[in-house]
């Protein structure tokens, strides 16, 4: 496994582990997408639907956590621009960034979590505090497997397995990156500033 | 780099057998599990028509073995019956029939159809058929958890479901199932996109592979939704959320001690969402392997081909779009259901669509009628019976009167007992010489067909009859209403259907197992067939398939070609 993976020739001319991730992460989108939906149907359909007061919700700390998960998806793009211009030493750098920040918004949402407990804001008590709890962490799951194969790359960069024509698993780690962090992108909103 | 590196060394036999990374394997596991799984699924069903044509009496022969969540001294309690029904419905879907059309066939030939050496992902497809083997386990299990297993239908209707016992492993085992067919159609698609032989345009794609790549993708878009449905449910029974249970919901005369505001409805269009679908999942592969018999036994290219690969595409598009016309009584806006009733009405046409092109494939034929041909041919008006009894249900004057009565389970087990599972039988039939090498006995072949024919309309086809005199589904005890006591007889009658049904099985288990062994040798291509599955020996060589990748010529269905020395011309020669 530790070897870069010749890549055969295809149909589409696209490798398979590329198509494969672009079909999985459609499924996410399904996934979140049903979540989501309920989100919006209860909230706007449902009698009982209390919202917490704005000053309750910590929007600071939720942009700042928004921040630190969109500057490590640009850290991860460089990571991907180094290795294709055969800078090694670049991508375990932004790589070892990406993980770091990652950990940073686990970091900032462990703060959160207690904090808003301490606010009476609970996954049982009520409609708001369900869906809050489910989808964060639903969300920090995904993040949690980001850093985790984030990680399985860092490891493989260090050993040296990537070069400038075979860097698509790095490629394959940024895609689910990206798509955890635009995940992310849309959870802020609708739960913090809406 | 893969396959090459695993032909140079001998496998264990732990690689070879149990977590083998070979696509003919694992679609033979698939098809063994599931097998195992259809025949124990309908064994819970024969339990449950002995309580509906003899109530109250003690079960034969086998009661007092039975666990006391089902049956306390010998005689079905109503918790268990509910028990029963829910786990028939979800083992034979999500356990039987499925693994058996995706799983199992879909793997087994759809890489061998489209001339590739193996799946794009060998390692997922090894954990996609373990994530169902523990899911299956997992289900099994839920019987033997306190309380038994889940009681709520294969439905999971909220807000019951949630306030039940033994939903909990239900939800979990479905976690690991739609985990595993999410691996599975993220490989099937790959495959199919991927991997395709020199030549093998999507004009050229045999049907059985169309059909299991519209399959793969309602599959890849459908089942997240029931998966975020599913963790919903799970949250509200372990976290005590309320997603689901409404506002000032009593229970046995006691408020329930959730913060409510949640909606039961939620849950409906979730579940449906995907299980609409789901419904074309369980069809499409069967239909594929009728496309595939029917252009073998009559020596005709198939009626209509790019009607039938275009009729499956619809399909799988607008089954997303028909889910709520099973909740017009759910009290849904009735602006919505005019909605779903129109595009009920539209799916129909593709599916009468392909069934014609079927039909007038037969025409001017001269049909050789070998056991798979039966079966394929069997399919036709069985499923135009399932079919055409799914228009009263689709328009809401008339499913007002028929919804959740016995007509309901009548007209889906038509279609996917005698639809799709006769289809897949055909399959194996059909197959088996691929597979193994050696051909099913043609006698006990025909007396299976037979059998199963005769006794399968002897349950379902007073169904028909039961429903439209009023009787109600998942009735514990018929006889409480006077007016299900006319009908009564008929309970008799489909029990006895049902148990001479299981009986004749026995003539296919045993000329399986023992063809598997000591059946007639046959040739690669004993059916005379054009596609590539039988452009290999038989069983395919491990891990690569074919001597020598295939390059294709022409169409998938080219027999009878004018001119032609042979009635049939292979994909692959030119």
């Amino acid at each position: 496994m530790n070897q870069p993976e010749t890549i055969e020739e295809t149909v589409t001319g696209i490798p398979n582990g590329k198509l494969g991730m672009w079909v999985f992460l459609s499924s996410e989108v399904m996934l979140f997408g049903g979540f989501i939906s309920s989100y919006v149907v209860l909230r706007t359909g449902s009698g009982f639907f209390p919202i917490p007061a704005k000053e309750l919700l910590g929007i600071p700390l939720a942009t700042l956590n928004t921040f630190v998960l969109i500057t490590s998806s640009v850290t991860m793009v460089l990571a991907l621009d180094a290795i294709q211009k055969a800078n090694q030493k670049g991508l375990i750098r932004n790589l070892a960034i990406t993980i770091l920040l990652g950990f940073c918004f686990l970091a900032i949402k462990s703060y959160e979590y207690p904090h808003k407990w301490h606010e009476g804001i609970t996954i049982s008590s009520n409609l708001f505090g369900s869906f809050y709890f489910t989808l964060t962490g639903l969300h920090g799951l995904h993040v949690i497997g980001g850093i985790a194969f984030n990680i399985y790359i860092l490891v493989n960069a260090i050993k040296g397995c990537y070069t400038q024509d075979h860097c698509e698993r790095v490629e394959y780690a940024g895609l689910y990156w990206h798509f955890v962090d635009l995940v992310w992108v849309i959870l802020f909103p609708i739960f913090y500033l809406l | 780099m893969q396959t090459e590196h695993l032909e140079s060394h001998p496998e264990t036999f732990i690689r070879k057998w149990i977590f083998s990374l070979d696509h003919k394997t694992i679609g033979l596991q698939y098809m063994f599990t599931s097998l195992i799984f259809l025949l124990f699924g309908f064994s819970l069903v024969l339990l449950m028509r002995w309580q509906l044509a003899y109530p109250g009496s003690a079960l034969p022969l086998i009661g007092y073995y039975l666990p006391d969540s089902i049956a306390a001294g010998g005689v079905m309690h109503p918790a268990g019956y509910n028990a029963l029904g829910a786990m028939h419905g979800t083992i034979m879907i999500f356990l039987g029939v499925v693994p058996l059309g995706v799983g199992a066939f879909g793997n087994y030939f759809l890489p061998l159809q489209i001339g590739a050496k193996d799946m794009a992902f060998p390692r997922i497809n090894m954990t996609s058929y373990w994530v169902y083997f523990i899911g299956g386990v997992l289900m099994l299990a839920s019987f033997f958890v306190p309380g038994g297993a889940a009681q709520s239908g294969w439905t999971s209707y909220v807000p019951l479901s949630i306030l039940s016992p033994g939903q909990t492993m239900w939800l979990l085992a479905m976690t690991f199932l739609i985990t595993s067919s999410l691996l599975g159609s993220i490989n099937f698609i790959v495959t199919t996109l991927n991997l395709r032989a020199p030549g093998l345009t999507w004009s050229r794609l045999p049907l059985f592979v169309w059909a299991q790549f519209v399959t793969a993708l309602l599959l890849l878009f459908a089942f997240p939704v029931l998966q975020a449905g599913a963790i919903l449910q799970l949250l509200d029974r372990i976290a005590k959320t309320s997603f689901f249970i409404p506002s000032g919901l009593i229970v046995g005369g006691a408020p329930v001690e959730y913060a409510g505001g949640g909606s039961a409805l939620l849950w409906q269009h979730l579940f449906w969402f995907l299980a609409h679908p789901e419904v074309y999942v369980l069809l499409l592969p069967a239909m594929g392997i009728v496309a595939e018999i029917l252009a073998n036994g009559t020596r005709k290219p198939i009626f209509g081909y790019k009607e039938i690969a275009g009729s499956f595409c619809f399909i799988g598009v607008l089954s997303f779009m028909v889910w709520a016309h099973h909740m017009f009584v759910s009290g849904m806006k009735t602006s919505l259901s005019y909605l779903f009733m129109t595009t009920t009405m539209i799916i129909s046409v593709p599916s009468v669509a392909i069934i014609t092109c079927f039909l007038l494939s037969l025409k001017g034929a001269s049909i050789q009628f070998k056991l798979p041909m039966l079966f394929a041919l069997a399919f036709l008006p069985m499923f135009g019976i399932g079919g055409l009894t799914g228009l009263p249900l689709g328009f809401t004057p008339t499913d007002v009167y028929l919804h959740d009565t016995y007509y309901v389970i009548g007209h889906f087990h038509y279609v996917v007992v005698t639809g799709s599972l006769i289809a897949l039988m055909g399959g194996i039939y059909y197959w088996f010489p691929k597979m193994f090498g050696r051909k099913m006995n043609e006698f006990w072949g025909k007396i299976h067909f037979w059998t199963t024919i005769v006794f399968m309309n002897g349950i379902f086809f007073p169904m028909f009859i039961q429903g439209l005199a009023g009787v109600q589904r998942r009735l514990y005890d018929p006889t409480v209403q006077a007016h299900n006591l006319v009908v009564q007889p008929t309970n008799v009658l489909m029990t006895y259907s049902a148990i001479l049904l299981m009986i004749a099985q026995i003539p296919f288990i045993v000329n399986f197992f023992v063809s598997i062994f000591k059946g007639e040798k046959t040739e690669d291509n004993p059916w005379q067939a054009t596609t590539l599955e039988w452009a290999c020996p038989s069983p395919p060589l491990p891990h690569k398939n074919f001597e020598k990748i295939p390059t294709v010529y022409k169409g998938p269905y080219e027999y009878n070609v004018p001119g032609e020395a042979k009635d049939f011309s292979p994909q692959h020669l030119p």
